[in-house]
């Protein structure tokens, strides 16, 4: 604990704040790229650092372990977007897709979903906490309207109605966790600092955490993209701009379930509040069976690889559901691998489809020989995705479901055939889009593939190695988790 | 806590949850946005007596906030967008008026039952408001469930945020945080509902949302 | 001695009511003359006009059955009884342990079933219509009506009038904004019951508008006369129970002294005047509703009941 991290608490919330304002009045197009670049870039450093160095629990900001890893995942996968999204964004000024003062708003929003999202990972407070994750809701709710086409705009409108409808029943849910503090700790903001309420949480008012629980689940849950809550998310993935698919399956959603853990938590330290693992248990094995099944029959490429996001983050919940050391470790790693993963795939798919000029998959065919850098790079990024050895998601997917059969096998075999599924589903698509003879225009990608092999190279590694500090890092937090 | 402060403080709350079904049963476009200036007028009153009983003036600023924003400007901005896109008619209901209205006495009930009986350890007076600002939480999403246009839905949603302005003054001494957040939030979505009625309007010259149906992006 | 006291109160009041619900309604009639810049007719013209119809023969239809000649001394009679119960200046009537208001709705229940089974029973194409409207309008108005005794009941722990008012009176009942609702149904839902504007006007002369006026189109001589009673006998009921559950003060209770009850009758009548007032100036400044949304009136009224009870419930939680 020290007062040097209180300046790099501070450097990564008020780099990207900065640089949105200075993005928003550069005017070219090239210089606002770089600068993107440069400012995740920064921000990454600057969290890297609060590995070694915390500041001290303040009431607004806390750096502790259980958000110290998201934070730096965050960045980093944010510093490696802004890498892919200039190349990407570049193509979209030539095709006018986009024009130059779109442009500017694009990049002065993509700053302000990195600072609302780093605030959200960083918060003390569970009204910051809220605020920060509309923040950065509405700002992707702005970018995923902003091709403005028929199609774009209903995304749009229907992730903006059910991402607001979520946030008021979880601002309900904060208000009533702040009621069950209140009386116990006194009024003001120690009732609302995490610290403050995992450690006194046995004390309150058992009856309404549960429904305080219940709102909250609902609430961000729908955010994470559970079902039934879902709608918002394939629309939303499909007609956005791909970055911004990246960063939502990538960071959103994981930020959505960081708080989802967060009160899951304070709900499991009071004895006689009702164990939520059932409830997300439940949710996350719907979710599962759903989307893997919705993944067959999928025409376009990004809608796709959405509901492949729902289906991970339904095994996500499943595991945290499920409780326990083990599920709790495989749960973390698992956000960390398939925020990389996922992200890495949408780089390939954003290029594919810029290659290609379409995200109608059956008129994309043959990408290993006409692209082979790119359809490789897919081939790899599904395979990883879909679980196979020795990529890290595999790991992960076979703690959970050996974890699950030692103590309930009925729910291990759904989530199998759950997994087998979207495995069987994911293959067959990636037969037709990267093997065969090639289809449809063989333009070219003007693509940086750094970000994209690099993610695959952490899977890869963790899949083959997991570094023992990290892996006891997993464990501790795991523990913290219950 | 003193008698009558106690029953103008129901009086209120209980007024919020009046006006609420009075949007409900609204078809009209002007006569729903000056409902919703009546429901922010009646939250800010509310919001106000509970910075007197509460000895809370911060709370003051709030009342101010729900007032100026959601009860004159908003509305007056709607009213400006309804007359330039021309879509003053009547709202088309998914279910009729009465089974709507029905339905809406179902989840005040519902909220009563569910809100009382757990915060019963917690004062009277956040009991109440608790239990009323579920109510409007509750009629608000019904509001938005059963009606196709893109103004009534975005008044419906904004019924909501005035739900939970009511719970958390109720809850007695959330810090300014929250107060703050809330009054920001109101700012960003105006901002963004403004954007989109015009957005849409530009792409299908209606807000009619059935419009909007044939992109549903339901299809493979 | 008590029993023999409340007895002749009782009966007073039987009178009383009688003989003031033709004036209240010819009250209300110059009222709204008056306010339309007109003279009017006198005050005492309902007397006139009932006993002329007294004294006039009945012509009956061919097809009218036994239950044509009945109605009018059915209605006339539970009419009578229940404006009789309800407390309008004494609260000790020998027959308030009878004074539920559910009995007095069942009686009023009563005679409308039996007015509109009259409008039916010639077989004419207005009565038939002057029944269905008010089924209609009662089905509304009587759920309304309930909501609202359920509001009042739970409040003051008894369904009967003599105790409701007893407790308005007494407590400090306090700024209930369910007693507001409570009030505002209970209007509508007594505008509904007596057929006036804005859901029926009582002076129209066009069948197709004519609800109440409608079943009672094949009525002449003394049958008339009685029917013509009742409904002036229902107005002052109505008056008398808002004026008794929400605004009690000045009803005298057992045991006082006449001067108490004399009075009693003086407030009451005062009570009366303001009432018709409200009720003359509410009818000239509102017009009259197509029937299709008479439904929307009525359905506004259980709203407003429902709400009342519902939100009498956070309140009695507290």
């Amino acid at each position: 604990m020290s007062d040097a991290g209180s300046v790099f608490v501070g450097a990564v919330l008020l780099i990207p704040a900065a640089s949105a304002a200075l993005l928003a009045a550069l005017p070219d197009d090239r210089v606002t790229a770089r600068l993107n670049a440069l400012a995740s870039f920064l921000t990454f450093v600057a969290a890297s650092v609060l590995f070694f160095e915390r500041p001290p629990p303040g009431h607004y900001l806390i750096v502790d372990d259980l958000n110290v890893v998201f934070i730096v995942l965050s960045t980093f996968v944010g510093f490696t977007t802004s890498m892919f999204s200039g190349s990407y964004i570049a193509h979209e000024l030539e095709t006018g897709r986009l024009t130059p003062l779109y442009l500017r708003f694009y990049h002065a929003m993509y700053q302000i979903l990195m600072f609302g999202m780093n605030l959200a990972l960083l918060s003390n407070n569970i009204g910051l906490m809220w605020v920060a994750i509309e923040l950065a809701t509405l700002t992707t709710v702005l970018m995923v309207g902003i091709y403005r086409t028929p199609a774009a705009l209903e995304a749009a409108w229907k992730y903006f109605l059910l991402g607001s409808v979520g946030i008021a029943l979880a601002l309900f849910g904060t208000i009533l966790v702040y009621l069950a503090a209140h009386s116990v700790v006194g009024e003001g903001l120690d009732a609302m600092a995490w610290n403050v309420l995992v450690r006194r949480a046995p004390e309150f008012d058992p009856a309404l955490l549960n429904l305080a629980f219940l709102f909250l689940l609902l609430g961000y849950g729908t955010k994470v993209g559970l079902v039934p809550l879902h709608a918002w998310l394939p629309d939303a993935h499909a007609e956005g701009p791909t970055p911004i698919s990246a960063v939502l399956s990538g960071l959103l959603l994981n930020v959505a379930l960081f708080a989802v853990l967060r009160f899951k938590s304070v709900l499991s330290a009071n004895p006689g509040a009702f164990a939520p693992g059932p409830l997300m248990v439940s949710l996350g094995l719907l979710s599962v069976i759903f989307a893997s099944f919705m993944l067959y029959r999928r025409h376009d490429i990004k809608r796709m690889f959405g509901y492949s996001s729902i289906e991970h983050m339904g095994i996500i919940t499943f595991a945290f559901g499920m409780g326990g050391p083990l599920a709790n470790f495989a749960g973390l790693l698992h956000m960390t691998l398939h925020s990389l993963t996922k992200s890495a795939i949408f780089f390939c798919v954003g290029h594919i489809a810029q290659a290609k000029g379409t995200q109608h998959m059956p008129d994309i065919r043959g990408l290993t020989v006409s692209h082979p850098v790119l359809g490789w790079g897919l081939v790899l990024g599904v395979a990883a995705i879909a679980g196979l050895p020795p990529m890290g998601l595999f790991m992960t997917e076979f703690l959970i479901v050996t974890t699950t059969f030692a103590r309930h096998p009925l729910l291990a075999i759904a989530l199998g055939l759950g997994l087998l599924t979207g495995f069987g589903a994911l293959l067959l698509r990636l037969n037709g889009l990267a093997f065969g003879d090639p289809h449809g225009s063989g333009a070219p990608a003007r693509a940086s593939f750094v970000p994209v092999y690099a993610h695959f190279g952490l899977v890869l590694a963790a899949g083959v190695w997991l570094p023992p500090a990290l892996t006891e890092w997993f464990q501790h937090v795991a523990s913290l988790l219950r | 806590m003193d008698r009558l402060a106690l029953d103008v403080a129901h009086l209120f709350a209980g007024g919020l949850v009046l006006v609420s079904f009075m949007l409900l049963y609204q078809d009209r476009m002007t006569g729903l946005v000056n409902n919703f200036a009546l429901h922010a007028l009646v939250v800010s009153l509310a919001v106000a007596w509970q910075a007197h009983i509460q000895h809370a003036p911060h709370l003051y600023i709030t009342a101010a906030i729900a007032l100026g924003v959601k009860a004159i400007v908003i509305p007056l901005a709607l009213h400006r967008i309804i007359v330039q896109l021309g879509i003053h008619r009547t709202i088309e209901t998914v279910v009729g008026i009465g089974q709507t209205m029905l339905a809406g006495i179902g989840l005040v009930a519902l909220s009563i039952i569910v809100m009382l009986p757990i915060t019963a350890k917690a004062g009277t007076l956040a009991q109440q408001d608790l239990a009323f600002a579920l109510s409007v939480l509750l009629l608000g999403l019904l509001m938005m469930i059963s009606r196709r246009n893109a103004v009534s839905q975005v008044i419906g949603f904004m019924s909501i945020e005035n739900g939970l302005i009511l719970a958390a003054t109720g809850a007695k001494g959330m810090p300014l945080v929250v107060e703050i957040s809330v009054a920001f939030s109101i700012l960003i979505a105006l901002i963004v509902i403004g954007v989109f009625l015009f957005r849409i309007r530009e792409r299908f010259d209606t807000v009619d949302i059935h419009a909007l149906h044939e992109y549903r992006g339901e299809q493979p | 001695m008590a029993v023999a006291l409340d007895l002749l109160v009782q009966i007073a009041q039987m009178v009383l009511v009688l003989a003031l619900a033709p004036l209240f309604a010819g009250y209300v009639r110059k009222v709204k003359a008056h306010l339309l810049r007109r003279q009017g007719p006198p005050l005492v013209q309902p007397y006139r006009e009932v006993l002329r119809l007294l004294r006039k023969d009945v012509v009956l239809a061919d097809s009218a059955s036994w239950v044509f000649r009945v109605s009018p001394y059915l209605v006339f009679a539970t009419t009578w009884v229940a404006a009789a119960l309800v407390p309008t200046f004494a609260t000790g009537l020998v027959f308030s342990y009878a004074a539920d208001v559910i009995a007095i709705v069942a009686l009023l229940g009563s005679a409308r079933f039996m007015l509109a089974l009259a409008g039916l029973d010639v077989g004419t194409s207005f009565g038939g219509i002057g029944s269905s409207r008010e089924m209609l309008i009662a089905s509304l108005a009587e759920p309304a009506m309930l909501m609202v005794v359920f509001t009042l009941s739970l409040l003051a722990g008894s369904t009967q009038l003599s105790s409701i008012a007893a407790f308005m009176q007494a407590s400090d009942v306090g700024l209930r904004f369910s007693l507001a609702l409570a009030l505002i149904g209970l209007i509508m839902v007594a505008i509904a019951e007596n057929a006036r504007i804005p859901i029926d006007n009582p002076a129209t002369h066009l069948e197709l508008t004519m609800v109440h006026e409608a079943m009672i189109l094949e009525y002449s001589g003394r049958h008339l006369a009685l029917i013509e009673a009742a409904a002036f006998l229902k107005l002052l009921l109505y008056v008398s129970v808002i004026a008794c559950v929400f605004f009690p003060w000045g009803i005298a209770t057992s045991g006082q002294g006449l001067v108490a009850y004399v009075a009693a009758v003086g407030v009451y009548l005062l009570k009366l005047a303001a009432g018709g007032f409200l009720l003359a100036a509410f009818e000239t400044a509102i017009a009259k509703m197509r029937v299709f949304r008479v439904p929307d009136f009525l359905g506004a009224a259980l709203m407003l009941g429902f709400l009342a009870t519902l939100l009498l419930f956070v309140t009695m939680a507290g």
